[in-house]
């Protein structure tokens, strides 16, 4: 796959725009799926991936081609969730409360529309609240954890795209995994 | 018992898959023993499951689409080129046709010197040319960036080229007479003379067979 995408993003180099269609085809679910763990929001997740390919295109000519392609999307997509999150900090037990609720119409949809058999109403409401707990994390663990554990990406990966030591990333990702385990022992 | 101090430690490590072995002998004698390191250890790796097991989303529909709406206008030059790469045939055609007229254009720009077919009874006059009172000139005239004045008989067809052309009452053309001025007339003249001279070299071939 990747001697395709090198080949794609030489294309693209020189403007070629149904070329970058087909990377973004190739990578758009990872990445929204990032993007979507980290601020919680569908339409969030879509407007920080859909910025995030954008930026791709508008610097493409300053990506290094011995990177990954992935590597360098996810650090994008990372660094633009983290700047999102940040902006919205001083509200950010109101937005916690907002995508909660988000979270319980969906359920209250779910259960009104058809009735679920008892185990997978369970599995919505564990899903939902696993998602609830990654979200409390602050964003310098929650991007390592999900990297980790939602990209399933290795350690050298993610200190790649988060351009941070390997220790500090695996501090931060033994940091996430203490919080979150005091979250969801109950669970 | 006491718990050893880097004990959590020692868990995250054995879940990053980065424990040594002494280490690791370590972890295991004390989790046998302690029933509260134990339920630590166990709810970090049930929490892993946990995250790991939440489900794969997708991308909403036209994702792709609306990014590549929302990119700057494509360069021409770029569409018409993936365009070229795409029609081969089409694209050996219209570089052809390019170059035919390019190379026409630039014979028209370098063609602004006076000149005039060779004929008998001729008069040449600073850029203009005379076909005499009473003078008959055999075969086809043709005049470049200059005067025709025909006051006598040409037997034959007239072209004026980027020129003017004066045919006195007393004058007489037995073929055709042209006048080309502007570019694409030109071009039109050129053209036409070419497909004759393509027809001339078929035929001629078909004769000589
Ligand atoms: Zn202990």
């Amino acid at each position: 796959m990747e001697t395709i995408v090198k080949k794609r993003i030489k294309q693209v180099k020189k403007g070629d725009q149904n070329a970058f269609g087909e990377i973004v085809e190739l990578y758009k679910d990872r990445v929204y799926h990032v993007c979507f763990r980290m601020l919680g929001n569908k339409q969030e997740a879509e407007d920080a991936a859909q910025e995030a390919f954008i930026r791709a295109y508008m610097n493409i000519s300053s990506f290094n081609e011995d990177l990954k392609f992935s590597t360098w999307i996810f650090r994008i997509a990372t660094n633009l969730c983290i700047d999102r999150i940040r902006k919205k900090k001083p509200d950010y037990y109101l937005d916690a409360e907002v995508s909660g609720t988000d979270g319980l119409t969906m359920y209250s949809q779910i259960a009104s529309d058809a009735p679920l058999p008892e185990k997978e109403l369970e599995s919505q409401e564990l899903q939902e609240t696993i998602q609830q707990e990654i979200l409390k994390l602050p964003e310098k663990y929650r991007s390592a954890i999900v990297l980790k554990y939602i990209e399933e990406l290795s350690l050298n990966e993610i200190s790649e795209i988060l351009d941070l030591p390997l220790g500090t990333v695996k501090t931060r990702i033994h940091r996430g995994r203490e919080a979150l385990r005091k979250q969801l022992r109950h669970v | 018992m006491k718990c050893p101090e880097q004990i959590v430690e020692w868990m995250h490590d054995y879940l990053d898959g980065d424990i040594d072995r002494e280490d690791q002998q370590k972890l295991n004698e004390h989790l046998q023993s302690c029933k509260e390191c134990e339920a630590i250890f166990y709810q970090l790796k049930k929490t892993i499951t946990l995250v790991q097991g939440i489900s794969q989303i997708k991308a909403p529909p036209n994702f792709t689409e609306n990014v590549l709406a929302r990119l700057p206008k494509e360069k021409k030059k770029v569409s018409a080129k993936r365009w070229l790469q795409h029609h081969p045939v089409l694209a050996a055609a219209s570089v052809f046709f390019i170059l035919m007229i390019g190379s026409l254009l630039s014979t028209w720009n370098q063609d602004h010197e006076f000149s005039v077919s060779k004929q008998n009874n001729l008069v040449v006059k600073n850029n203009t040319v005379i076909v005499p009172k009473g003078k008959v000139v055999k075969g086809d005239v043709i005049v470049r960036n200059g005067k025709l004045k025909i006051e006598g008989e040409v037997q034959g067809d007239v072209t004026v080229i980027n020129g003017e052309k004066y045919l006195a009452s007393a004058g007489h053309v037995t073929g055709e007479i042209e006048e080309v001025n502007e570019v694409f007339d030109w071009l039109w003249f050129y053209m036409k003379k070419t497909a004759k001279d393509v027809v001339n070299i078929f035929e001629s071939n078909k004769t000589e067979k």
